[in-house]
Parts: C-alpha cells; structure tokens; sequence
C-alpha cells in the first residue's frame, strides 16, 4: 500500500493506494474525482517543472533563471539538474528563449523566464 | 521641489499593478520609486513556478509573471526612477528620497504605499544558545542562490514550514545540498501541500510538526542544532531533545509588512496585521495615501496582490480627480469568532462600487464550517468551507444591494462557524 497527498486543493486528502484480488488498483481517502485523476498520474508517470538558474555573462545580476518548458518524468530531474551546471549564457536574452533544445532527451526545451539586457545596452 | 500626481512607493507587483490601475483611470503624471535597479520586487528572486494561476490561468515563475507588469508600465509610459530608496514621507505627502544622483525632494497629490514586507529575523525569536555564522532568513538564502549564484551551506536545517522555506528546501536540494529537516511550531504546517508534496516528500526531506529549535550549537560557524517536540502549549518536551549536525540554518517564520515610512506619514497600523488600517478603497488614516500588496497585509499568491493594488491605483485616481468627497460613513468591519482579521477593516456603502471583496484569514485550522457574513445581529450571508487554514486568504464578496435592507447598519462582522452550530 502507498499513500499520497493530493495537491488540487487545500483540503489535500490523504490517498491510499492498494491493489486487490485481481490486481486492480484501488485508491482511496479522496473526496472528489480529481483526487483520483491525480493519483494515476502520480504513479503511472509522475512530472515536474524544474526551475533553476544558470550563470550569466555581461548583465546586472550573475544568474539566469530557466525552467523547463513542460514537466519532464521525475527520474530524469537530477540528470537535467546536472545538464545546468556547466551552461554560461551571455546577456542579452528574452524571456522564453530556448537555452538547451531537447534537454537530456525529455522533448522538452530549458527556457529563459527573465529578460536581462547586456550591461552595454544599460549604459548606452 | 518636483511635483507629481501620483507618487508610488515601491516598484514589485504591487506597485505595478496600482501604476497600471491609476493611469487607466487618466492620471498620467505618476513616478514609481524603486529601491533595487529593476522593476519587480520579491518576484525576481521567486523563480520557481505557481504564479498567476488565478490571474492568467497559467502558471508561470516569478520572473516571468513580474515582466508581464513590467512590460504593461513600459508601454504605458509610466515613469519609474530605479535604484532609488525612500527614506521618509510627511502627512502632507512630501517624500524625501536617495539615489546615486543625490537627494529627491518630490510633493506628491496622492502616494500609493507598495513596499512590500520583510522576514521576521532571528532576534525576535529568542533561541538560547550561540550566535554563530550560518544562520539565514530563507528569503536570504534564494537571493543569495538565485541571484548571485551561492550556495550558503550544505548541510541544512530549516526552522518554520512557511513556504519560503518549502520553497528552499528544494532549492538547496536541488543544488547539491542535504536538507536534514524542516521543523515547524505548530502542530500544521502554513505552506500550501502542493509545496510540501513537491518541495518535501518528493525529496524524503523530514516535516517535524510540533517541533522547536531549543538550541544553537557553534563557536563560528554553526554545527548543529538541539530539536525538541512541543506540547499544545508550544512548551518543549522534557527528553525529546535531539541533535542535529547542520552547517546553516535558514529561518521562515513569517514576514512582516514594511511599515516605517508609513508610520512616518501618520498612518495608524493594524496590530494584527501589522499593516496599516484602511477603509473600502484602501485608503489609509492619512488622506490620499494608499497602500497595498504585501505592505498592507501579507499574501501568498501574488494574483490577488495584482488584483488590490489595481483597486487601489484606481482610487488613488479617484482622489485625484475629487480629492474631498461628501461627508463619510465609515462603517467597521469586525473580526468575529475564528476570523483573525479583515482588509478593509473600515467601509462606507455610500461610495462603495457595486462589489466590494473582503480579504480575511482565519486564526486556526477549521473543518466543515461556514463563513458567515453579519449586519449587526442579522446574517446576511453564508457559506459552507470544507477546511479553512490560516495560511490561505480567504475572501467575501460584499454586494451594495446588500445594504438596501439595511440602511442603518452600524458594524459588519465576519466569522467562521462550526458546522454543527450554524
Ligand atoms: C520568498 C517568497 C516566495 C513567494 N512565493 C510565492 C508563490 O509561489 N506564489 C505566489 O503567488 N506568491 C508567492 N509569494 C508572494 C508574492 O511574491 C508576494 O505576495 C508579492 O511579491 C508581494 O508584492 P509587493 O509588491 O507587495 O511586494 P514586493 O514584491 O516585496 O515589492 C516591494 C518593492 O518595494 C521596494 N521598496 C521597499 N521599500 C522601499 C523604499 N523605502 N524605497 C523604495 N522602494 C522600496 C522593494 O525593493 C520591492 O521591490 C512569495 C513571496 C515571497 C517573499
Ligand atoms: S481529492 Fe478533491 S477534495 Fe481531496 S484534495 Fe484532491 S482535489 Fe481536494
């Protein structure tokens, strides 16, 4: 049996999961519909947005923050984390510009989430 | 001296959105003054996602949501003088201002307060033990690792379960460092569960509930904390002490509006919230200051900070345009059984729009309950809640045809009643 929290709503019923007889899988403690929609997903396949930053060149502060343009499988979270560490963007960039296509083969795009001009650009 | 309009105190959501609010009400003659060299306030430093679900129906980061208000104020025109800090207000709307350029004397016919609020350090909390390097408010902590890119510690212990410290609890997580628990006062926690399913069970981080931090432990840099257990009246637990090795701790034990300048300006303050008492347009004790956003009463979710700061640019235009309006009732708005309190505390249905929205909080967490609105001892309103927490705002929607009936009422009470009795 495992247990989960749904997160639709503040009520945040407590979800048990368990398997019968005929390994159908039964899932419990929710209060409405979503509770169940959520826990399929939260076991079948579960995914995040990650948010983070990676450095930046020639702007006002030395950090981009970036996310994932969709949520990406749980698992592959560290891996992507990692794939951050060693990326240097240079300013300027838009918000929603793509900083790693296909991040380790997820389909999804890292993206910007914040303007930053070139310090150049903020002086001239 | 300068002369303007509209003075705005502040350039985060919440002074954006009142920009945004007076100038489409045709004030145009309006500066918003900014400490920090950008436009945005908290929210460039909150890049995790959540925001603006309400507001867009989407959720976007920090960043990402502040620079649609950012884009909205360039493209109006709005005038914003950045990397200037305000440093004193008079009753009579004169603000006195610093910038690398020198001093700012600017006469204001109307000043929306925006200055968002601070966390509650450390001081004000009374831990025994040493004080050594290593200890951090969480909002210190992001600033620190997604600004400018420095992880303060790595083995971390986090007192209070606000979601600033959920927040960072996966943050530091995900760079690399261990978070060994988060230890939390109450028997509850005040973060929403979708952070602490997401910052916290998904990374097996430990949620001691009924938990304290009893001791500091460190000659320099801090070496670990002693954690105890509480009992119903917050008292440690004699033999419930235990050590826990940690090279920071970061402290997310709420946040406090910033109010020094207003007290400056006259502006009576709400002891409960900290913020300043105002009536059904948000206007303050002084006339023709107003404030909202965080300044006024602390939120989680910055699409209802957007939604009161347009309110308030727009009366703050209002003002502008008839600065001295017929004589004024000014009906309180009390905060009865289970509400700990209200924004406004004070209306009058003479001036007010067709609807007016009554933010509140809760002191405690209540199940099954109603919410119910009173004119005087008449209920004119109800409505049923499954689960009412004090970290979730709450609102309710005041109606002008509501006070048809009752024309000579002298108080508006609002509660949060069990179920059983209602
Ligand atoms: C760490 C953190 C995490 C959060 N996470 C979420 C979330 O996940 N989802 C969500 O919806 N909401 C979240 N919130 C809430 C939301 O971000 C805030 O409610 C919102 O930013 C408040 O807006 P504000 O404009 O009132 O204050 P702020 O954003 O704090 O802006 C105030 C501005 O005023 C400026 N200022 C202050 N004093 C002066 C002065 N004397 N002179 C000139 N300028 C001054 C400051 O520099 C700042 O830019 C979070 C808040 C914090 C603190
Ligand atoms: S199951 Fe329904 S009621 Fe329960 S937490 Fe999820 S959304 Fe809320």
């Amino acid at each position: 049996m495992k247990t989960l929290t749904c997160i639709n709503c503040p009520i945040g019923c407590l979800l048990t999961v368990s398997v019968d007889e005929h390994e159908n899988q039964c899932i419990k403690g929710n209060l409405c519909k979503r509770g169940i929609v959520y826990a399929k997903a939260e076991l079948t396949n579960p995914t995040r947005t990650v948010t983070s930053t990676v450095r930046l060149r020639n702007a006002a502060v030395s950090q981009l923050p970036v996310k994932t343009s969709s949520p990406i499988p749980k698992g592959t979270m560290r891996a992507c984390m990692l794939a951050l560490k060693y990326i240097e963007v240079s300013a300027p960039v838009a918000a929603g510009d793509v900083i790693i296509e296909n991040v380790c083969g997820t389909d999804t795009d890292i993206i910007a989430t914040r303007s930053m001009p070139a310090i150049t650009d903020l002086h001239a | 001296m300068q002369t303007v309009d509209l003075a705005i105190i502040g350039g985060g959501p919440a002074g954006m959105a009142a920009a945004i609010g007076a100038h489409e009400q045709g004030i145009e003659d309006i500066v918003i003054l900014e400490r920090e060299n950008a436009l945005g306030g908290i929210l460039n430093q909150c890049i995790h996602n959540g925001f603006g679900l309400h507001a867009f129906k989407e959720e976007l980061t920090g960043p990402e949501y502040a620079e649609r208000y950012i884009r909205k104020v360039t493209e109006l025109g709005i005038p914003v003088k950045l990397g200037t800090m305000v440093l004193d207000i008079t009753p009579d709307k004169e603000i006195t201002a610093v910038n690398p350029k020198g001093m700012l004397h600017i006469r204001a016919k109307a000043i929306i307060l925006a200055m968002g609020c601070r966390e509650r350090p450390r001081g004000a909390l009374n831990i025994p033990g040493t004080r050594p390097v290593g200890i951090y408010t969480a909002g210190t902590a992001q600033k620190f690792v997604n600004l400018n890119g420095y992880l303060p510690g790595r083995e971390v212990v986090i007192l209070g379960s606000g979601d600033i410290g959920l927040i960072m609890a996966r943050r530091m997580t995900l760079e690399g460092a261990e978070v060994k628990a988060v230890v939390e006062l109450m028997p509850y926690s005040t973060g929403l569960k979708r952070n602490i399913v997401q910052c916290l069970d998904d990374y097996d981080i430990p949620l001691l509930l009924s938990h304290t931090v009893t001791e500091i432990i460190g000659r320099h840099r801090i070496e670990g904390v002693k954690v105890s257990a509480v009992d119903e009246n917050q008292m440690p637990v004699p033999g419930s002490e235990q050590f826990i090795s940690c090279d920071t701790l970061l402290l997310s034990v709420g946040l406090l509006p910033e109010n020094e300048l207003s007290m400056a300006a006259d502006v009576s303050l709400s002891p409960v919230t900290g913020g300043a008492v105002v009536n059904e347009r948000l206007e303050t004790t002084t006339p023709g200051i107003f404030a909202c956003g965080n300044v006024l009463h602390v939120h989680d979710l910055v699409d209802f900070v957007s939604e009161e700061s347009m309110l308030a640019g727009r009366n703050a235009a209002r003002y502008l345009q008839n600065p001295e309006p017929a004589s004024r009732r000014e009906i309180p708005i009390r905060s009865g059984q289970g509400v700990r309190y209200t924004v406004p505390s004070f209306m009058d249905p003479d001036t007010m729009d067709e609807v007016l929205t009554i933010r509140f909080r809760v002191n405690n967490v209540y199940r099954n309950c109603y919410i119910c609105l009173y004119f005087d001892a008449d209920r004119v309103y109800r409505r049923k809640a499954r689960i009412l927490t004090p970290g979730e705002m709450e609102s309710v929607v005041l109606k002008k045809e509501m006070f048809t009936e009752h024309k000579g009422v002298s108080s508006i009470t609002i509660t949060a009643e069990e179920a059983t009795n209602a």
